[in-house]
């Protein structure tokens, strides 16, 4: 407990364990909050940051550790050697929320939908539909006047297809994100043999593990995509044929857009640990560390490209964690259907100039915090979204 | 429909004793919330096919519904009589299709938000009729026994870590016969006390020999025509646009073991079914086994909820990376031996906590041991915990203890 009090009350933790401990001894509180039990106020109060002058032409990169990842294999005490990264390179640079509740539908589609709106989504997880509220994307393109290729969103295929642009009135209708599917584009860039032989690399959707639907929307498309990338088809599956993962060439195709376009608003969101939904728990754990590696690499990318060096905020959080282990109603990490506390409370971590670094927030906030807190960043107005604007990193 | 509008003629498609349970209940149906009757119903329409001990907590819970008087019914079921339906649900006939409904209804109630009212009252149902329920004696403590890591000649990874606070870690365990002596276990216990389902061997690869009767044995291997005939139906109802991920689970959920080559006759028809949900029903059991190791053992001791299970895992296929698919597309898969081991060791753990969840835990033994070498992990009342032993032993020893 003497660690905890350090942590949470100066906001300046001294070692990647006593992180880790913070974050499992703030869980642990809102688990007692959550069945009714006391807890002690965990608030940090922030100083203003005025001394720190805010770049111009700021950019801001949101990676979601998507796929759903427990605290038992990431911050509990057996599972911080699957993140290293963030626990020695990420969090000391970063401000980080303990304790971050998604209160909506545990469905991967729809929960990264309800991020990227700031409002808790209902449509199904599996239907081909647009997200009803207007989107982040959308709010950043009309209220700053900002062109089609200032907002990306690089997200597994299948289903997140129509994240980038809300059916909303006087949104939707070419004012969202571009979005890339990697493993749609390369599917479409092998052959039928090909796509064969890639088949269950290339299907993400974890959740029905033998099930691919093929899926319409307004992605981009193979050629559109050389075009943008200023890469050839065969450059790219080449490539593509050197990596290791779905999540890896996710990564491989922001970094291309990074170079190429400069996005000022760039959403990736990684999905590989979903794997988990086949039960595998080797799979899933090679996942959370690849993850927590290509986390890493994104950052050190964002430091070393001109465009975002020194002007880019990133922003990391699960979509929402996974099935508790002492749950008779689910399989443990094998699926998130139980909707109990633990699969909905994660953190999230946010790093770049102006944000305070090595600090913890142990006050419980939403995932629809998010696009609140984007707006006050980036300078529009999510006006239908809820949630509010994070001040700590404000 | 409403619950108080049911009919016996509305049950005709159930299964015979499914319709037999159901229309001499009917009154009690009645009565019931219609935000619950279909669950029960989900249960209900399986009668048939399912295992004594399941059939036993159905009763049991008909039996208890039964007893209340209509004041202390209605304030059981105030949580469920609280929820609230879309219009389309309205009109569902969930007594055809329970299943189904449940589905739908799961589906509205996390869109709706009701998702943890509805959650809150089926815990205090459960934990009601759980109390209700007079607790019989078992003729044996439980004994559950998995089996890790064949295949591995050397590995760093730390076996049983979640374990090993419940039991003693034995670091000398003299593995000859290993697997011979621990089937023997088995089939002794079977001998000592025979319950139908009682007694069961699960293994990821192909079953070995039980030298005795009374031991229900599914394996990973001898299913492989049924998981190839099923694998072969999805990809035909995919291809024929069978309309999404749900449509192809409720074809699943409906599929009959004779559909997937798996016998349809009476007296199989129980382990058939069993089975067939295994692969129909879990979630990955199709592509590794040791995702069907840990599910059946799972799924056994919570429906079957035998006395002695043995679960013994096996390498199960590795995942590819794509320039090694590419180079060698005719190849059959690989397995991933050091992979598996950490699945199972996982899936070791799963099956105690699963163990643990059954009546008589507190008198229950487990035993992990990793096949062909010197580690093993027991857990026992007679055992301490949190310990270690460097004692040289073998595993009839160790079963033995367990037993004592």
């Amino acid at each position: 407990m003497a660690i905890r009090r350090r942590v949470l009350l100066t906001g300046n933790p001294q070692t990647p364990r006593e992180i880790a401990e913070a974050i499992s001894w703030s869980r642990r509180d809102f688990l007692r909050l959550a069945t009714g039990a006391s807890v002690g106020s965990a608030l940090l109060s922030f100083a203003p940051l005025k001394a720190l002058a805010l770049p111009r032409s700021r950019k801001v990169v949101v990676v979601t550790f998507g796929g759903g990842a427990r605290d038992e294999e990431t911050f509990m005490p057996d599972g911080q050697e699957n993140i290293p990264h963030l626990l020695t390179e990420l969090i000391p640079q970063s401000t980080f929320f303990t304790q971050v509740v998604n209160r909506g539908i545990l469905g991967h589609y729809v929960a990264t939908a309800s991020l990227a709106t700031g409002v808790y989504e209902t449509f199904n997880n599996f239907a081909e539909v647009p997200p009803d509220h207007p989107t982040v994307f959308e709010y950043y393109r009309k209220d700053l006047n900002r062109p089609a290729t200032d907002a990306w969103v690089v997200a597994p295929s299948n289903g997140f297809n129509r994240i980038g642009e809300s059916d909303a009135r006087s949104y939707g209708n070419g004012l969202g994100a571009g979005v890339i599917l990697p493993k749609r584009l390369l599917s479409a860039a092998l052959s039928s043999g090909g796509r064969v032989q890639y088949a269950h690399l290339l299907r993400d959707n974890y959740e029905t593990p033998l099930y691919t639907p093929e899926v319409k929307g307004s992605e981009i498309d193979l050629r559109q995509l050389s075009g943008i990338l200023k890469m050839s088809v065969d450059d790219f599956t080449a490539h593509a044929r050197t990596l290791s993962s779905p999540d890896e060439l996710s990564v491989y195709v922001a970094r291309q857009l990074m170079r190429q376009l400069a996005p000022s608003l760039l959403w990736i969101t990684l999905h590989d640990m979903d794997v988990a939904h086949a039960g595998a728990y080797s799979l899933y754990i090679e996942a959370i560390q690849r993850t927590d590696r290509l986390c890493a690499e994104i950052w050190k990318t964002l430091q070393s490209e001109p465009e975002y060096a020194g002007k880019t905020t990133m922003f990391v959080l699960p979509d929402f964690g996974r099935d508790s282990d002492n749950d008779s109603g689910g399989n443990g990490f094998q699926h998130h259907r139980t909707g109990d506390p633990l699969s909905r409370t994660t953190w999230m971590m946010v790093m770049g100039p102006g944000i305070r670094e090595n600090a913890v927030v142990g006050r419980r906030v939403q995932s629809l915090d998010l696009v609140p807190t984007l707006g006050s960043l980036l300078g529009f107005s999510p006006q239908r979204a809820e949630g509010k604007p994070l001040t700590e990193v404000l | 429909m409403l619950p108080s509008q049911l009919k016996a003629r509305e049950f005709k498609g159930y299964p015979a004793e499914a319709r037999q349970l159901a229309i001499s209940h009917l009154d009690l149906l009645r009565e019931l919330p219609a935000s619950f009757v279909p669950l029960l119903l989900r249960e209900l329409i399986e009668y048939d096919w399912k295992f004594p001990a399941e059939r036993k907590q159905i009763d049991r819970q008909l039996a208890y519904l039964g007893s209340l008087s209509a004041s202390q019914r209605q304030q059981m079921m105030a949580g469920f009589e609280q929820l609230r339906f879309s219009p389309e649900l309205d009109h569902f006939n969930w007594v055809k299709a329970p299943t189904l409904f449940s589905e739908k209804l799961a589906a509205y109630f996390w869109a709706s938000h009701q998702i943890d009212s509805f959650r809150t009252a089926a815990e205090d149902y459960i934990r009601r009729v759980d109390a209700a329920t007079p607790k019989e004696p078992l003729p044996m403590p439980r004994l559950g026994i998995v089996v890790v890591g064949q295949g591995v000649t050397e590995t760093r990874y730390p076996l049983f870590r979640k374990l090993r606070p419940h039991g003693v870690y034995f670091n000398r365990v003299k593995p000859a016969n290993g697997v011979r002596t621990l089937l023997g276990a088995v089939t002794k216990r079977a001998a000592a006390h025979p319950v139908a389902y009682g007694h069961w061997y699960v293994d990821g690869g192909a079953a070995e020999t039980i030298s005795g009767p009374g031991v229900t044995s599914v394996a990973y291997d001898s299913l492989a025509s049924a998981r190839v005939a099923l694998l072969f139906k999805m990809e035909e109802a995919i291809q024929s646009g069978i309309g999404g991920p749900e449509a192809l689970r409720t074809m699943l959920h409906e599929m009959r073991p004779e559909e997937i080559g798996l016998s349809g006759k009476t007296d199989q028809a129980v382990l058939s079914r069993f089975e067939t949900s295994l692969l129909t029903e879990g979630s990955g059991t199709q592509i590794f086994s040791t995702t069907f190791v840990q599910w059946a053992a799972r799924e056994a001791w919570a429906r079957a909820q035998p006395l002695t299970l043995l679960a013994r895992f096996a390498p199960r296929q590795r995942q590819r990376p794509m320039n090694e698919m590419i180079a060698n597309p005719e190849e059959k898969p690989a397995l991933d031996p050091e992979g598996s081991l950490i699945d199972a060791d996982m899936g070791a753990f799963y099956t105690w906590l699963n163990q643990q969840r059954l009546p008589g835990a507190e008198q229950a033994s487990f035993l992990a041991w990793f096949e062909d070498h010197h580690e093993a992990l027991a857990i026992s009342p007679v055992l301490p915990r949190h310990t270690e032993s460097d004692s040289p032993v073998d595993l009839e020893w160790l079963v033995n203890q367990l037993h004592s």
